[in-house]
């Protein structure tokens, strides 16, 4: 399946949802009234976009075709265009289709170190195996660092996955530092000359400040081993969170400096619409979408077809 | 959570105190409190009903003509409000020479293996017998994770190998497993999975089918927006569910999931959860939860959790020392690492009627103003004198303080502080403790009556009959077993279809 019927596949139930949510909204003929835009307002917030982003879209809807008659193509696009230019944002990130790495951040030469954070749950350890895989695709040899030493059985679960992707893997004590053992990994992938190193971190809350420290501390630690090192912080958002992602978004980035969000679970009928929010109010590019459970289930982001696919007809 | 629900009903419902109620000023509140649930990711719905039927009730003629208005409406936000989050019955009744079953089904990552591991702990903890059972055969590492678990909390679970069994199959024999070791609570721990993937959602059907469970709970993270009331109306579609478990409500959320599901699906949550281990597991009230929505604390969880965390031996013994006067800084230490087993400062405070809004202010100020800090070095201070100056800390001259001082990372002077403040402090704890423990539960009563009735004018109306506890629970029960026996046919209807 191509990129654009995979993505568009896992958002056909949101899409059905959403069309009787919005794309029915706008008929043509009809007059945008105050009842029509707070009907459309509704179909945007159950994006979760957000009630910033999406009272800014009503607002300039209102201005632009207040009582006139909906023209809904041209409204559409209006929204449209307007969210894709938000997720592209200025040209900091290059989403390529066809080199899926070309939104990662790498070293000139050598090892390039990864690291992935995020909430409780979020789909980190599985998202790292996806994006391992797709790196190997690539030709490259990728090495797992196994950084959360905290949760039940983490380590026996990036340890399995790393079995299935034939890749070697650094793994420390249960509850051993978990800064140790990223230096470790980087250690290790420096010595067996890895092309890329990804560390695994516990899931935590951005409100524990603790550990949130202990991820600064874990960032520091990789940046110490290796001079420009992570050269990556992906932050994974399950693509039902709420506003939450706001926060989540910011105060990972205060702890250790995002510089993309992985964008899992958009297979089911959560929009993950709060990443357009995020990248308004922070810049923080979507570099990849997770849309199952599996190795090939990772895509590349592309702000068009994501918005595209959010609101196409079929 | 909740507090930006909180500040904008604050907000809103402040604006009301101030001019002169009219029915304008209240729309207007109203509308910034339905913004502020949006925010919150309150279902688009549920925001706008609510505050509808707010706006209905509090611009009615008897509200704005009474005494205090102001006062009404936060009685009717009040009732709003448990009546959107409740009634709740947390009961699981166990019966004799059977097997409860619970079963625990949920999107993926959303905290039901660990929500089994903390269910079974707080059940074995009141005297029951439970088990688990690893139901998840296709997250890697998931049976690991559910026996790691209950070798944490010493209960027992039962697997099977993945290549050679099914989930289906795993919770049979599970079940038999069970009865054989006369365990009395079965608890599944089931795949995660997306409410509309029919295949694994049939999976969950046929398991509910077979073994019927007493209570299917749906776990859920509070973090969710949306979405969160679309896939618990697919869950309760499919199976039923009794309860709703909140997760992950120790973070920032605003819990907006929390107050939309009910109404959605007409099942309440029952428990949440507020960390990663497994002693943080709570029943959820939605009497205290609209408490501390309206910014007025929850001393009955406060009260709770230092039952459960402290260690009540240890305590009457500090209590007795600091009757006697001898309550020494190394009593101090131990008092404050009990403290500490309760939890965050910060969230304690929140359950202080009116100190919500200052750990609040301590939340948006981060670091600098975190109590937790505070504690942490008055305890590396302590901890860096020697046992006999703890307990004579008159003995503690100059040079003593400055190896104190660099033993802990401080300065001379905060050792100075901090034995001032000590001395200061063994005075008022000697009064204190003098008291009767009558005197004291009534002081606290005090403040807990003021606090705990924000519905004040509107409590009369609402009261319900005079009739006495046994009697309400007979009712409840009879009612229970009937829903329980309704169930069941609509199951055995369902497998004849
Ligand atoms: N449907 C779907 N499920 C996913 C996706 N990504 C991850 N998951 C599932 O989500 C659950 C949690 O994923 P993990 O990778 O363990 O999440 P984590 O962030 O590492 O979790 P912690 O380490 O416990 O914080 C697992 O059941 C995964 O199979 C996705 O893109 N789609
Ligand atoms: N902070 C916090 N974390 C929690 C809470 N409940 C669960 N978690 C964490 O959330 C993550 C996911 O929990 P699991 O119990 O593995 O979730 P699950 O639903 O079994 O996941 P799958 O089986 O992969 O679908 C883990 O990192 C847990 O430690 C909670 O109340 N608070
Ligand atoms: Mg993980
Ligand atoms: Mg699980």
């Amino acid at each position: 399946m191509g990129l654009f019927d995979k993505l568009k596949s896992a958002l056909t139930k949101t899409k059905d949802v959403l069309r009787t949510d919005v794309r029915d909204l706008l008929k043509a003929g009809e007059i945008l009234d105050e009842q029509n835009l707070e009907k459309f307002h509704r179909g945007l917030i159950t994006t979760d976009m957000g009630v910033a982003a999406a009272g800014e879209i009503v607002d300039e809807l209102k201005e632009k075709f207040g009582g006139r008659t909906v023209q809904p193509d041209e409204i559409w696009d209006i929204v449209k265009n307007k969210l894709k230019e938000i997720l592209r944002g200025e040209g900091d990130c290059r989403w390529d289709i066809t080199d899926p790495l070309s939104p990662l951040q790498m070293a000139d030469e050598g090892l390039s170190v990864i690291l992935v954070c995020g909430v409780n749950g979020a789909g980190k350890t599985t998202s790292i195996a996806k994006l391992a895989s797709f790196l190997q695709k690539s030709g490259k040899t990728v090495l797992l660092a196994a950084g959360d030493t905290f949760r039940a059985a983490a380590v026996e679960q990036l340890t399995l996955w790393a079995g299935r992707l034939g890749c070697e893997i650094v793994t420390g004590e249960h509850e051993a530092d978990p800064a140790s053992v990223a230096y470790q990994g980087v250690d290790r992938a420096l010595e067996a000359g890895a092309d890329v190193a990804i560390i695994d971190t516990a899931g935590r809350l951005q409100t524990h400040q603790n550990l949130m420290q202990e991820l600064g501390k874990i960032h520091r630690v990789i940046g110490n081993r290796l001079e420009g090192a992570p050269h990556e912080t992906l932050l994974v958002l399950d693509a039902t969170t709420g506003q939450n992602g706001l926060s989540q978004a910011s105060k990972f980035s205060d702890a250790a400096g995002c510089t993309g969000i992985v964008l899992a679970k958009l297979d089911g009928t959560a929009k993950g619409g709060v990443v357009v929010a995020i990248r308004q109010q922070m810049g923080i590019p979507v570099k990849y979408v997770g849309v199952g459970e599996q190795l090939d289930d990772l895509e590349l982001f592309s702000p068009d077809e994501f918005v595209d696919a959010l609101f196409a007809e079929t | 959570m909740f507090e930006g629900i909180t500040n904008s009903l604050g907000d809103a419902l402040g604006g009301l105190r101030g001019g002169r109620l009219t029915e304008g000023n209240i729309r207007e509140g109203m509308s910034k409190v339905r913004q502020a649930l949006l925010e919150a990711d309150v279902n688009y719905d549920i925001a706008t009903e609510f505050t509808d039927r707010i706006t209905e009730q509090a611009t009615g003629d008897k509200v704005l003509k009474s005494l205090k208005p102001e006062e009404q409406i936060v009685g009717i936000v009040y009732q709003e409000l448990v009546q959107l989050m409740g009634p709740v019955d947390h009961e699981i009744t166990l019966r004799r020479g059977e097997v409860t079953v619970l079963m625990m089904c949920g999107l993926q990552g959303s905290g039901k293996t660990t929500t089994c591991g903390k269910l079974a702990k707080m059940l074995r903890d009141e005297g029951a017998k439970p088990m688990l059972v690893a139901a998840d055969l296709q997250r890697p590492a998931a049976i690991e994770q559910l026996k790691v678990i209950g070798q944490q909390i010493d209960v027992p679970v039962y697997s099977e190998d993945p290549a050679s069994s099914s989930p289906l199959q795993v919770c049979v024999n599970g079940r038999k497993a069970a009865n054989q070791q006369g365990r009395d609570i079965l608890i599944l721990d089931t795949a995660g999975r997306l409410h509309i993937d029919d295949e694994l959602m049939r999976e969950l059907e046929q398991i509910d089918n077979k073994l019927m469970p007493h209570q299917v709970l749906l776990v859920c993270d509070a973090m969710t927006g949306q979405d969160a009331v679309k896939s618990a109306k697919a869950f309760n579609e499919a199976l039923e569910i009794d309860g709703v478990i909140l997760t992950k409500l120790d973070g920032d959320t605003r819990g907006g999931a929390a107050l939309s599901v009910k109404g959605v699906t007409g099942v309440p949550i029952k428990y949440i959860g507020v960390g990663e281990q497994l002693d943080r597991l709570e029943r959820f009230h939605p009497e205290r939860m609209a408490q501390r929505i309206l910014g007025q604390g929850d001393l009955a969880t406060l009260m709770e959790t230092a039952a459960r965390a402290l260690d009540s031996e240890e305590m009457e013994l500090q209590q007795q020392k600091m009757m006697e006067g001898k309550f020494t800084l190394d009593d101090f230490l131990k008092a404050m690492q009990q403290m500490k087993k309760m939890g965050p400062m910060k969230s304690l405070m929140k359950m202080i009627p009116g100190m919500g809004q200052i750990a609040g202010a301590m939340d948006e100020m981060g670091d600098e103003m975190d109590p937790d800090k505070d504690v942490r070095r008055v305890e590396a201070m302590i901890q860096s004198m020697t046992l006999d100056e703890r307990q004579n800390p008159e003995r503690i001259d100059r040079s003593r303080r400055n190896r104190i001082a660099q033993g802990s990372g401080t300065d001379p002077a905060d050792i100075n502080d901090l034995l001032k403040q000590f001395k200061g402090m063994s005075g008022m704890m000697q009064k204190m403790a003098g008291m009767s423990v009558k005197d004291r539960m009534r002081e606290i009563q005090k403040v807990g009556s003021e606090a705990m009735d924000p519905a004040g004018p509107m409590r009369r109306e609402k009261q319900r009959s005079k009739r006495g506890p046994a009697d309400k629970n007979s009712v409840r029960d009879k009612r229970k077993q009937e829903r329980q026996r309704a169930k069941q046919a609509r199951k055995k209807n369902k497998r004849r279809k």
